[in-house]
C-alpha cells in the first residue's frame, strides 16, 4: 500500500504534519487516531478530500490516477465513489479518504452527506470547456455556505492538459480566479499523469 | 411466403380497440389522412429546434414507410425457411454519428425517448439533439392520434416495426428491423423506462414535469446514456430480457455454498442490515441473499435485479460506489441506497470484467460505512476460507461453458429456464445458456440467432394459440422450443438434424442439466434475519 516516497521529495514532510495536525478539529466523525507500527509510535491522520465539478471533467480519473496510478476511460460515476490511499511518511501516516462525487445534480443530496468534515475540496474543471469553470464557481459558492474559510482547503484544478490544443480556458484565467478567491491552483492531466500527485500533496501540506 | 398485404393474418396480435396502426391493412381514408397531416404537424413542432426542414421529411419517410408486410405464420412443427435477417453495418455508437447518413438509418434498432413536449431525452444511435426534429414528428404523430380519442401503439411496415409506448410524461419509441414482435419490443421499451425510473423514480420525473412541462430531462439523466446503451446492447444477444430471468455464473456447488453462507453472515451482522446482498461477475449472478422480511414480501423481480446489475455490476475499479437507486417493480417511488465495490481488489490488482462485485441495498441514506464494513467482513471471511482466490480464479478462467459440454455435438446453443425447484430458487428466476461459439461468434450471427429465439418465444407464448413444442427449420439452423410446467427450453441445432433427433438431443440435454443443476444455478439463495427488521422496505423519497 505504501506509496513511493521518492516522488514527493520536494515536500517538507515535517512541516506537512505540523500543519495537518491542528487542522483536525475534534468532534468530527473522523478523528486523528494515533496508530502504532513496527518502528514505534507513528500517528495516523485521516484526511478527507471531496472532488467536485461538472460531469466528465475527469474527477474519477484524477482519483483513479492518484490511487491506482493508472488511467482508463470510465463511465460517468453514479452517486459517489469512495477511494482510500495511505501515505507513509517518515513522521506518520496520512490516510486519504477521497470522495469522488458524480457531476449530475440528481446526486447532490446524497453526496452532500459526505462533504461533512471534509478537510479539502478539489474543484475540478475541464480546460477545454469554459462552462465547466463557471460551474466550478457555483460549486465554490456552495462550499462557502457550508464551511468557514479556515475550515477547509480548496483547490481549483484545471484538468485535461493533455488536450491543450483544444484549450478554452487560459491558465491565467484559472490562476487569476483562484488568486482572488484565495484558492490553490494547479493544472493537471489524469491521462498523462501531470501534477496529479502534486495537487493531492499540495492540499495536505497547505 | 405470402405476398405483401395479401395475408389476412399477421404475426402481431391485433386486439379490437388496441389501435395497431398498419396502413396497408386499414386502407381507409383515416390512415391516409394521418400521413398527409404529418408534414404540417411536424413543421410546427420542428420549428423550435435546429433541424433543417428538408432533413426532417427524409427522416419521416425513413421511419414511417407506409407499406405493410405481414409476417408469415406457419404451422407449429412445420418446416418453413425464414427469410435471412437483414444485418446492419457493425459500426459503433457515438454521439457524433451522422444522423443523416444511410448507416444511421440502416441500424437494426433505434430507441428514442422523448418528453411530452417533444423534447429529446435519449437516442440509442446518434446525438439526440440532432434528432430533435425527428422526435418532434413522433410526438406530433402521437398527439394527432390522441386528439382523435385513440392511441397509436405500433406501425408495421415491410421491414420495420415501430412501437410507441407512452409511460407517464415520457414517450418511448422503438424502430426495429429485428424479428422481435411489437409485444417484445414493447417489453424492451418498458425496460428502458424502468432503467430511467431506477435513477430518478416515477415521482421524481412526474415532479419535474409538473413544475415545467418543457423541462429538459437530460439535465437529470446526464451520464445515464451509457447505462441505457449498455442495457440495450446487452439485450441484443442475451436471454435475460426475453426470459425475464437472471443469468447465473456456473460455480462448483461447495464454493457457491461457502460464498453464500459468508455473504449471509456478513449481511446479517451489519447494522443496519442491507435489504439485499448480491455478488455478481460480468453481469452474471454468483449468489444473492435477502433479508427475510423482504423475501417474504414476494419475489425479487428479475427485471429489477437486472437493472441493478446493469447500473452497478460493471462499475468495478471505480472505488466504492454509493448511490440512490430505485427498484421500479418493487416500489417505483422509493429509493434504496446501493453500495457497490469489487471484492478482493488487493490481490486481484486487475479488476476489469473478471472482478467480482458486491452490491448491497440499504434503506439508510447514511448507510455507507455500515455497507463498507460489511464488505470488509465478507472479504476477511472469504479470504480466511480461501474462497476469494478460488472465486477469482473461477471467474477469470472463463466463467461459462461451451455448448459441447452437454455432450451432444448437434447442439449449437440453447436457453434453459427451470420453472420448478426449491422455493428459494423460485423467488429468483434464473436461466442458463452456453457461451456463443462458432458459427455464432460474430455479432451479426448472434443477432440472427436471437432474432430466431425471439420469434420462437413469441410463437410459444402467443396469447391466441400458445404452443408447447415448436420445431422450426430456419435457413442455416434448426430450432426446437419446448415449454412445460417444469422448464422452458430453446435449442439450436445444425440444419441437418431431424425432428426426432432434435428431441433426442434435448432429452439428453435435460438429463445433463438436471445432473449439473447445483453447478449451474443458485439453488438456495439464502434469506437472512436482520436484528432491526424494517419490513416497510424502501424508504420513501423525501
Amino acid at each position: 500500500m505504501g506509496r513511493d516516497l521518492g516522488r514527493h521529495e520536494s515536500f517538507n514532510e515535517s512541516s506537512l504534519l505540523q500543519s495537518a495536525k491542528p487542522q483536525l478539529p475534534m468532534g468530527m466523525a473522523q478523528k486523528a487516531t494515533p496508530g502504532t507500527s513496527l518502528e514505534g509510535i507513528r500517528p495516523t491522520y485521516l484526511y478527507k478530500v471531496v472532488l467536485l465539478g461538472s460531469t466528465s471533467v475527469g474527477k474519477s480519473s484524477l482519483a483513479y490516477r492518484y490511487v491506482k496510478n493508472d488511467f482508463k476511460e470510465s463511465l460517468p460515476t453514479v452517486g459517489c465513489s469512495f477511494f482510500t490511499q495511505t501515505l507513509n511518511l517518515e513522521a506518520g501516516t496520512v490516510k486519504f479518504e477521497i470522495w469522488d462525487t458524480a457531476g449530475q445534480e440528481k446526486y447532490h443530496s446524497v453526496c452532500h452527506l459526505y462533504y461533512r468534515g471534509a478537510h479539502a475540496a478539489l474543484l475540478v474543471y475541464d480546460i477545454t470547456n469554459k462552462e465547466t469553470l463557471n460551474r466550478a464557481k457555483l460549486w465554490l459558492r456552495d462550499l462557502e455556505k457550508e464551511f468557514l474559510p479556515d475550515e477547509i482547503v480548496i483547490a481549483l484544478v484545471g484538468n485535461k492538459t493533455d488536450l491543450a490544443a483544444d484549450r478554452e480556458v487560459a491558465t491565467e484565467e484559472g490562476e487569476e480566479f483562484a488568486r482572488t478567491k484565495g484558492l490553490l491552483f494547479m493544472e493537471t492531466s489524469a491521462k498523462s499523469n501531470h501534477h496529479v500527485n502534486d495537487i493531492f500533496m499540495a492540499i495536505v501540506s497547505n | 411466403m405470402a405476398a405483401p398485404g395479401s395475408s389476412p393474418r399477421d404475426g402481431t396480435p391485433e386486439r379490437p380497440g388496441e389501435g395497431v396502426m398498419s396502413p396497408a391493412r386499414h386502407p381507409s381514408g383515416e390512415d391516409e389522412e394521418v400521413a398527409a397531416e404529418l408534414p404540417a404537424a411536424m413543421m410546427s413542432l420542428g420549428r423550435h429546434h435546429r433541424g433543417e426542414e428538408e432533413e426532417d421529411e427524409e427522416e419521416e419517410e425513413a421511419v414511417t414507410s407506409p407499406a405493410c408486410h405481414p409476417s408469415e405464420e406457419e404451422e407449429a412443427a412445420a418446416a418453413v425457411a425464414l427469410p435471412a435477417a437483414v444485418t446492419s453495418p457493425g459500426c459503433r455508437r457515438g454521439a457524433e454519428e451522422d444522423v443523416t447518413a444511410a448507416g444511421w438509418r440502416c441500424r437494426r434498432k433505434h430507441v428514442f425517448v422523448l418528453s411530452e413536449a417533444g423534447k429529446p431525452i435519449y437516442s440509442r444511435h446518434g446525438n439526440e439533439e440532432a434528432l430533435a426534429a425527428t422526435m418532434g414528428v413522433m410526438m406530433a404523430l402521437v398527439s394527432f392520434i390522441q386528439s382523435g380519442g385513440n392511441a397509436i401503439r405500433a406501425i408495421c411496415s415491410e421491414d420495420r416495426t415501430l412501437v410507441f409506448e407512452q409511460r407517464g410524461p415520457l414517450l418511448l419509441v422503438s424502430v426495429s428491423r429485428t424479428r422481435q414482435t411489437a409485444a417484445q419490443l414493447r417489453r424492451e421499451l418498458a425496460f428502458v423506462h424502468e432503467q430511467i425510473l431506477s435513477l430518478l423514480t416515477r415521482g421524481g420525473i412526474a415532479r419535474v414535469f409538473a413544475r415545467r412541462r418543457g423541462y429538459d430531462l437530460r439535465r437529470l439523466l446526464a451520464g445515464a446514456e451509457a447505462v441505457l446503451d449498455r442495457l440495450l446492447s446487452g439485450a441484443a444477444a442475451d436471454g435475460r430480457l426475453l426470459l425475464g430471468a437472471a443469468r447465473c455464473l456456473p460455480l462448483p456447488a461447495p464454493l457457491r455454498r461457502a460464498v453464500s453462507a459468508a455473504l449471509r453472515r456478513a449481511a446479517a451482522s451489519a447494522v443496519p442490515a442491507p435489504a439485499l446482498a448480491v455478488l455478481a461477475a460480468g453481469g452474471r449472478l454468483v449468489t444473492a441473499a435477502r433479508q427475510r422480511a423482504l423475501a417474504e414480501g414476494g419475489r425479487l423481480c428479475a427485471s429489477d435485479l437486472h437493472l441493478l446489475l446493469n447500473l452497478l455490476g460493471s462499475g468495478a475499479g471505480a472505488g466504492e460506489v454509493w448511490t440512490p437507486v430505485c427498484l421500479p417493480r418493487f416500489n417505483p417511488d422509493g429509493y434504496f441506497y446501493a453500495y457497490a465495490a469489487a471484492l478482493g481488489e488487493e490481490e486481484d490488482g486487475g479488476g476489469g470484467d473478471s472482478a467480482v462485485t458486491l452490491i448491497l441495498l440499504s434503506t439508510e441514506r447514511e448507510g455507507f460505512y455500515a455497507a463498507a464494513g460489511c464488505r470488509r467482513r465478507l472479504e476477511e471471511t472469504l479470504r480466511a476460507q480461501g474462497c476469494l482466490g478460488e472465486l477469482g480464479a473461477a471467474v477469470r478462467g472463463g466463467a461459462g461453458y461451451g455448448p459441447a459440454r452437454a455432450g451432444a455435438p448437434e447442439l449449437r446453443h440453447f436457453l434453459y429456464k427451470p420453472l420448478e425447484g426449491p422455493e428459494e430458487m423460485q423467488q429468483l428466476p434464473q436461466f442458463t445458456s452456453p457461451e456463443l461459439e462458432e458459427p455464432y461468434a460474430s455479432e451479426e450471427e448472434q443477432h440472427r440467432l436471437f432474432d430466431l429465439y425471439h420469434y420462437l418465444h413469441s410463437r410459444v407464448h402467443s396469447p391466441h394459440r400458445p404452443l408447447r413444442l415448436l420445431y422450426h427449420v430456419a435457413e442455416k439452423e434448426t430450432l426446437l422450443a419446448w415449454v412445460t410446467s417444469k422448464f422452458e427450453l430453446y435449442g439450436c441445432f445444425s440444419p441437418l438434424v431431424t425432428k426426432a433427433g432434435a428431441i433426442g438431443v434435448l432429452t439428453k440435454l435435460l438429463r445433463w442439466l438436471k445432473k449439473e443443476e447445483d453447478w449451474l444455478f443458485i439453488r438456495y439463495p439464502p434469506p437472512y434475519c436482520a436484528a432491526p427488521a424494517r419490513p416497510e422496505g424502501a424508504e420513501s423519497e423525501g
